[in-house]
């Protein structure tokens, strides 16, 4: 312990502790301290006194100013859904062929639209729509149930094996798994499912199973996928003549699909989306096809 | 080391190495068919490594018995060495974790590798694993010097620094295998939440024990706030962990409280083990090693009085601004809002007791880079608490809520206060540690104070930027209603944003890297004929220490 000193640089005095060298110096609590701690203190009470603040057994002190964060968010959504409403009112009640051909309307949608797009549906869709691997692009033109807007409409209210009542439902078997179909028979099927599109790249061993392919398609395949493998959008049966391939086109992705079976699902936004904004999606997505304007 | 240890005392430690390996055996055993049978593998070894270390000195002569008569400074050795190594390689999984936001697919194609799982072990990694060992570190030397008393106790120091990283590690690598309480900053689980306990205790009688043979009838402030870390890390750490594991031979449990009580007893903890862990413990530092370098008094007594206090009693109410617009109810909400606000003017004499400290030294500020550092420091706590108490207002808190704000406030804090401080401190205490006269290089302090302060202020500035501009793009509506962004337009502004802070954080990390060599080779070189004298002696009690 030493004594209080006199420091000679700020000449004021020490408090007299000392710990392994350190002094502390007793200087009073300068102004500026002291007066900014009155002021927070006081708006502080000023906010308690405002504002909800203070429980006390059965409730809280409610603040005079009467606000909530309930009632404030109420508020909010209210103010905005009057703002939207002058568009969702013609969304919601117009043919959506008139609206397809309004050309104010659509370019509202392509504006709009995107951004409801790239929330909802790039995840899996990609910002571009373009698909990728498991997810089909929504860009070609190509359909599994079908591309006027009211299908589209109703493929976003219902989903594809989606948990929701009314969904739509389409399943690709898996032949191999299930054993209805032996690896021999599986190849042959494969083969023949790359003729209906490239039929050039098929060497001159596999073009002689061809029939034999035919056979088996017709007896497996051709009840969803049509005679022709040309798919059907009633019962989504993707067509297996162009170029389009959700799940890849190449003889081992073919191969895969028939051993393993595939069954995608797309959710259900009935529940999600507004109306007015299924409907905005529905003819944003039609949108898309190749040479629109 | 170990021969610092009387035989009495190897044997001791040898019964808690058998205990650890035994603890480690039982875990590993009823949970063998869970991850959990990995960490109590993990316990088993150390506790044999441990054990074999022991065993093969349990033959060296007992130490001098005036080992009484000098201050315990191993564990603070091991100690700061320990933590520049957690240090360096937490920012390198931080800067990784940085390098992820641009290039997402920049990582293995493996569970323990993704974003989710690495983003802790880099938080963990340098609070608990950084900054914690350097509290213990530091706070021993304090507390000695301080006290003017040795440490009341030769096992139990050690039993802290190895319990308290063996804690880390299981974390860690918990984390890596997927184990996690997803509570922010606790996510370690029931058992080794409970393990921590144990050491938490041990720290605590300790640090009383020490402090009860001071020589000097007041406490110093460092010690106050040393003391207030470890007690109230002690209670946040019990309270937010209360939790029911699935089976006791299950790494994962679930929590005792539910709902919204669950997410505010959270953020009660979260917040307050920013005010006590990264704070109050750093404050103790602070406290100790600026007047020390600077060769100044402290400017104000009573300042650190109404600083301490403050902080104490207003943090504890504070935390529920981290859970501004959400279930939790409006009134909890403007409660910690207005005691946040307040939280400032404590914040603020604290910053500036240590800037008016270096009255009278500022040349020295110039002139020397680890005082540089300590001044850096004190301005970035300035800086942050300041930024934190606006962040706190409720409107302001609608912009900064989940964007890089919050990042870029919480790394002012982490990078500009918590490691600067620590970077002062370390380079003022090593050479007394080790008996130098100087650091091994004062030119590679320099390098390293220019690539912290330019790697922070890169970090800091593009936060801001990056978290101003998501909270802008969020928020933005069209004038019929609708949003005029969507979410992956404000993900896509941010990519020049997340460039920038992963270049400002490989050069903290750079830093970090040149700060272990150059303590490193402090510890290397030669010994000096007439070593300098830093300290005090101890005075020794009139009774013999155990
Ligand atoms: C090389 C330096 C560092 C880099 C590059 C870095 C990078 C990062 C990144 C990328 C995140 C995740 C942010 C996000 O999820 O958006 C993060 C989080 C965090 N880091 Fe660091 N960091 C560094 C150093 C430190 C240090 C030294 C500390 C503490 C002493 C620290 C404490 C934290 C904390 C507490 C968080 C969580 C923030 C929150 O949840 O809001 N970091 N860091
Ligand atoms: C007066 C002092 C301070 C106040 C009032 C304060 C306030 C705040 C606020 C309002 C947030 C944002 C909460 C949210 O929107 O989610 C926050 C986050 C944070 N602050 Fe501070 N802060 C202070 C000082 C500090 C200091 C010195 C550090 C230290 C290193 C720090 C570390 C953090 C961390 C780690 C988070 C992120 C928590 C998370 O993971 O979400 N704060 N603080």
């Amino acid at each position: 312990m030493s004594k209080p000193e006199r420091d000679p640089y700020t000449g004021l005095m020490t408090t007299g502790h000392e710990w392994n060298g350190i002094k502390e110096l007793m200087t009073p609590i300068p102004g500026p301290v002291k007066f900014f701690l009155a002021l927070t203190i006081l708006s502080a009470v000023l906010l308690w006194i405002l504002y909800p603040t203070w429980p006390y057994g059965p409730g809280y002190t409610k603040g005079v100013l009467g606000v909530d964060q309930r009632t404030l968010v109420e508020n909010n959504l209210t103010k905005s859904a009057a703002l939207r409403s002058v568009w969702e009112d013609r969304f919601t009640s117009a043919e959506m062929s008139a609206l397809e051909a309004d050309d104010d309307a659509m370019t509202f949608v392509r504006s709009h639209g995107a951004r409801l797009f790239e929330d909802n549906c790039s995840a899996c869709h990609g910002l571009d729509a373009a698909g990728g691997p498991g997810f089909p692009s929504l860009t070609d033109d190509q359909w599994l149930w079908g591309g006027d807007a009211e299908t589209i409409l109703e493929t976003l209210r219902v989903g594809i094996n989606a948990p929701h009542d009314e969904t739509r439902y389409a399943e690709m078997l898996a032949f191999g798994d299930q054993g209805m179909l032996n690896s021999e028979e599986r190849r042959t099927l494969t083969d023949y499912v790359i003729s209906l599109s490239r039929p050039d790249e098929l060497t001159k061993e596999q073009k002689e199973l061809l029939p034999a392919g035919a056979e088996l398609f017709d007896a497996n395949c051709s009840s969803c996928h049509g005679e022709d493998g040309g798919g059907s959008h009633d019962v989504g049966a993707p067509n297996l003549t162009d170029d389009f391939w959700i799940y890849g086109g190449d003889a081992a992705s073919i191969a895969a699909t028939l051993r393993h079976g595939r069954i995608g699902v797309m959710p259900y936004w009935e529940d999600r989306l507004s109306e007015a904004d299924l409907r905005l999606l529905s003819l944003y997505v039609r949108d898309l096809r190749p040479n629109q304007q | 080391m170990i021969s610092q240890l009387t035989r009495d005392e190897r044997a001791l430690a040898m019964v808690l190495c058998v205990l650890l390996t035994l603890f480690g055996a039982t875990l590993g055993l009823v949970g063998r068919d869970d991850v959990l049978g990995w960490h109590g593998a993990l316990l088993a070894l150390s506790g044999m490594v441990l054990l074999i270390v022991i065993m093969s000195k349990i033959y060296d002569p007992d130490p001098n018995p005036d080992r009484v008569t000098k201050y315990y400074d191993d564990p603070t050795k091991v100690g700061v060495i320990v933590s520049m190594m957690w240090l360096v390689f937490a920012t390198f999984v931080g800067d990784w974790v940085a390098w992820l936001l641009v290039y997402p697919e920049a990582t293995f194609d493996a569970g323990w590798s993704s974003f989710g799982r690495l983003r802790p072990v880099h938080t963990t990694g340098v609070i608990f694993g950084f900054g914690g060992n350097a509290l213990i570190a530091t706070s021993f030397h304090v507390l000695q010097r301080t006290s003017r008393a040795r440490l009341a106790g030769n096992l139990s120091p050690w039993i802290v620094v190895i319990g308290f990283n063996l804690f880390c590690l299981l974390a860690v690598t918990g984390y890596m295998f997927g184990i996690t309480a997803s509570k922010e900053y606790a996510e370690p689980e029931w058992y080794a939440d409970l393990f921590l306990v144990v050491i938490w205790v041990v720290y605590f009688v300790l640090y009383l024990r020490t402090l009860a043979r001071r020589q000097e009838p007041h406490i110093y402030v460092a010690n106050w706030y040393f003391l207030a870390f470890i007690l109230v890390v002690a209670i946040l750490h019990i309270i937010n962990n209360l939790a029911v594991p699935v089976s006791l031979g299950h790494a994962k449990s679930y929590s005792l409280f539910s709902g919204v009580q669950d997410a505010m007893t959270q953020w009660w903890y979260g917040h307050n083990a920013v005010a006590f862990f990264l704070t109050a413990g750093f404050l103790g530092m602070l406290y100790y090693y600026l007047p020390r370098r600077a060769g100044r008094p402290i400017f104000s007594y009573r300042m650190s009085i109404i600083s301490f206090w403050g902080i104490t009693f207003l943090y504890m109410w504070a935390g529920s601004h981290h859970l501004h617009y959400t279930a939790l109810p409006h009134w909890v909400q403007n409660l910690g809002m207005t005691f946040s606000i307040v939280l400032v003017v404590p914040s603020w004499a604290s910053a500036g007791n240590a800037l008016l400290t270096l009255n009278g030294a500022w040349e020295k500020v110039r002139d020397d880079a680890t005082l540089r550092f300590m001044f850096v420091a004190a301005v970035f706590y300035g800086l942050s608490t300041f930024e934190g108490s606006f962040m706190a207002i409720r409107p302001v808190n609608s912009l900064s809520h989940y964007t890089d704000w919050t990042v870029g406030h919480v790394h002012a804090g982490a990078l500009g206060w918590v490691a600067m401080i620590t970077f002062g401190a370390f380079y003022t205490l090593v050479p007394m540690l080790w008996n130098k006269e100087r650091m091994y290089s004062s030119r590679l302090i320099e390098a390293h104070f220019w690539l912290a302060l330019a790697g922070t202020v890169i970090y800091v500035f593009s936060m801001w930027n990056s978290g101003i501009v998501q909270g802008l793009m969020w928020r933005a509506y069209a004038e019929n209603g609708t949003l005029a962004y969507s979410f992956i337009d404000s993900v896509d502004a941010m990519r020049p944003y997340y460039f920038a802070r992963a270049v400002g954080g490989f050069l903290f990390f750079l830093g970090g890297v040149i700060g272990l060599y150059n303590i490193w080779m402090t510890t290397r070189m030669p010994a000096v004929e007439k070593p300098p004298v830093y300290d005090l002696p101890p005075v020794v009690a009139a009774e013999p220490a155990e």
